[in-house]
């Protein structure tokens, strides 16, 4: 009862404001629009590759190339629904109005969540068939196996991405702090800590380096990476889970 | 009704609101005063359920806030006008907030209409004034129709005619049996809106009183005294005239007098004795805004209220004139005479009574009619010399006139205090 008058007045909220419209469309252009350049990079680039990368060519993740920049405006997203009521005080005519705080941050991240989602295919679909399109003879199918998965993953991960950063919001509250930490992290940090080999080994247990395995279809030459494409998804899900349980302790705790 | 009962609110070692204690009644508006800083916004959100006191409890209806069924019908606030995304419309604005209670889409334009937002309705609130900002806020606490309201500072920013309008919607919510709980620190404001005061100073509860009652209790009725400026040893001299009387002298800073504890017509006899001529004798009563500053700025430093006599020749401007024994202009206390608990006696209380009448039974005098008497008779004989400017006369008529102010002399200078102690 409560939650579909929350999941409603959302929705009005989210549509009202402009910054939904740009970070959503900034994320679906930037990320089909570099990942479709990119494609068209590596086809003319393939005969001039090593050998060993040309084994481990995996053109499903060639087409998500541009999710790296993309997923820093889904993020934004993410950040600015939760802080924005922070930033401007409305939170309190939100608690005022449902005092029950669960309620309120659960159904409020479900419709952003959905939304990102919605985006996230749309985005990962684009993205895929554009990306085939560029590669020509060298691409693949949405039939082969594995690619369906990877493309479907795709948007489940921008979700998830949209997810984590809203219970990071909710628990810093203000939207400059949040983004201050999460895109460093999600595009320098995470990255580098995830490719050295000396940090390796702890930084594929990140939230975008787990989850983002399940884009890849051709596994990498000398990949020792302890989980699947569905366990690193699943890994990604206990991050966002744990931001999201921080968030609500200190919604529920903290005075508003 | 809203109940607070023993409210505490701590915030690390600060200590926002303590031990607070009241009661908001249905039926009228409550005026929730206090300076800036002083807890009114962390009760009001206390009550709101937002923010956990420290200790102590407030209730809405018998219910704490986070348990009342349907809270957002039952209760309408506004804590913030700028608590409004700044890039969403207002009709936006309220139509997320009234599908958060369960509130039809169509009530958004009514209340639209009455807040007179209809034309801009379609506006970011971005662009919005103060003014519009508090506009929307009030539409907002209106949406449900509560029975219960809580205005934080509504009339901030608004123009004297939003000013009247919210004052009449606040009377007239109230009108129709809704607790209306407004909070604001212009005492003059809320001595226009207000049925029943809540005082808060420093997070502590000052005074909980109708405003009926408050206004007797604070309002101070002086007398200004004005003698000729050529002459300042004549305003010396009437000035321990009048403290001998009884009165309470207080100078301001154009050289007039303040006096209290006397009425007009014993000042004048007494002006007369002391062969003092007056430019000036009018009555005056210091504002309420005097009052509640007086009350508020008293909060700690209430005690230095009634010790003040430390300080009393410290503000009198150099070389103006020798000192004399009353409080200085700027301290606690100046404008308006101490609380009522204090002595009882609002007026006279500071001076001690002295001199031959110091020690006559207050009460035995209680005529009404004697100050009355020489008012007729006294002021005439001064008045009517100094404006033809006769000064032959004046001197020659006093003398004659002398015996009969001067034997009324003892009576009048009681009856002022049953008649002030009132």
């Amino acid at each position: 009862m409560a939650a579909v008058q929350v999941i409603r007045s959302e929705w009005t909220k989210i549509r009202s404001v402009a910054s939904t419209v740009w970070t959503l469309s900034l994320t679906v252009v930037v990320t089909v629009a570099l990942g479709t350049l990119i494609s068209a990079l590596s086809r003319s680039q393939y005969d001039r590759m090593p050998v060993r990368e040309r084994l481990s060519f995996d053109p499903t993740v060639i087409s998500f190339a541009g999710m790296t920049l993309g997923q820093l405006a889904m993020i934004v997203f993410g950040v600015l629904v939760v802080s924005n009521e922070y930033g401007t005080g409305t939170i309190r005519v939100s608690l005022a109005a449902v005092p029950q705080r669960g309620t309120f941050l659960f159904s409020k991240i479900a419709v952003a969540a959905a939304l990102a989602l919605a985006v996230g295919m749309v985005t990962g679909f684009a993205a895929f068939f554009l990306g085939q399109a560029m590669l020509g003879s060298l691409g693949t199918k949405i039939g082969e196996p594995g690619v369906l998965r990877a493309v479907i993953g795709s948007g489940l991960y921008m979700a998830l991405i949209a997810m984590f950063s809203m219970g990071v919001a909710a628990m810093l509250r203000s939207a400059m702090l949040s983004l201050g930490i999460l895109m460093p992290f999600f595009f320098l940090i995470s990255n580098i800590l995830g490719n050295v080999d000396a940090t390796k080994k702890i930084g594929r247990y990140l939230p975008d380096q787990a989850g983002s395995r399940i884009m890849q279809v051709v596994p990498r030459i000398g990949d020792d990476t302890p989980y699947g494409p569905w366990g690193g998804l699943g890994i990604m899900v206990l991050w966002v889970i744990a931001a999201l349980a921080g968030g609500y302790a200190l919604l529920r705790k903290r005075d508003a | 009704m809203i109940e607070a009962v023993g409210l505490t609110k701590r915030y690390g070692d600060k200590t926002a609101v303590y031990n607070l204690s009241f009661q908001v009644r249905p039926g009228s508006v409550t005026g929730f005063l206090g300076p800036n800083g002083s807890g009114k916004s962390t009760t009001m959100r206390m009550i709101l359920g937002l923010d956990n006191p420290t200790s102590g409890t407030v209730t809405i209806g018998g219910y704490p806030y986070r348990k009342l069924p349907n809270a957002p019908r039952q209760v309408g606030a506004l804590l913030d006008a700028k608590a409004v995304h700044g890039g969403r419309a207002a009709r936006s604005h309220l139509l997320s907030l009234a599908q958060l209670s369960g509130i039809p889409a169509r009530r958004v334009d009514e209340v639209l209409r009455v807040v007179g937002l209809q034309d801009v309705a379609k506006k970011r609130s971005k662009g919005f004034s103060l003014g519009m900002g508090q506009r929307l806020g009030i539409a907002a606490a209106l949406l449900g129709d509560p029975q219960v309201l809580l205005f934080d500072e509504p009339v901030n920013g608004l123009d004297p005619e939003g000013i009247l309008w919210v004052r009449n919607l606040m009377k007239a919510l109230a009108a129709e049996g809704r607790t209306v709980f407004v909070s604001s620190h212009l005492m003059s404001e809320m001595a226009l809106t207000a049925d029943h005061l809540i005082v808060i100073g420093r997070g502590q509860l000052l005074a909980d009183m109708s405003v009926t009652d408050f206004i007797s209790a604070n309002s101070a009725d002086f007398a200004r005294v004005r003698t000729p400026d050529s002459e300042p040893q004549l305003r010396e001299k009437l000035s321990s005239a009048l403290t001998e009387a009884g009165g309470h002298v207080l100078p301001e800073q154009d050289g007039a007098l303040r006096v209290t504890g006397l009425p007009l017509p014993r000042i004048s006899d007494l002006a007369h004795e002391a062969d003092v001529r007056l430019w000036e004798l009018s009555p005056h009563q210091a504002s309420l805004e005097e009052a509640y500053m007086r009350m508020t700025q008293g909060a700690v430093d209430y005690r230095s209220t009634i010790d003040q006599k430390a300080g009393l020749q410290q503000p009198l401007p150099p070389g103006a004139q020798p000192p004399m024994p009353v409080p200085g202009q700027g301290q606690p206390g100046w404008y308006a005479p101490p609380p009522p608990q204090q002595a009882g006696q609002p007026f006279t209380a500071p001076t001690p009574p002295s001199g031959p009448y110091g020690g006559a039974p207050a009460g035995a005098y209680g005529a009404p009619g004697a100050p009355g008497a020489p008012s007729a008779g006294a002021p005439n004989p001064y008045a009517a010399p100094a404006p033809q400017g006769q000064p032959p006369v004046a001197p020659a008529q006093p003398p004659a006139a002398a015996p009969a102010p001067a034997a009324s002399a003892p009576a009048p200078a009681d009856p002022t205090q049953p008649k002030d102690a009132r």
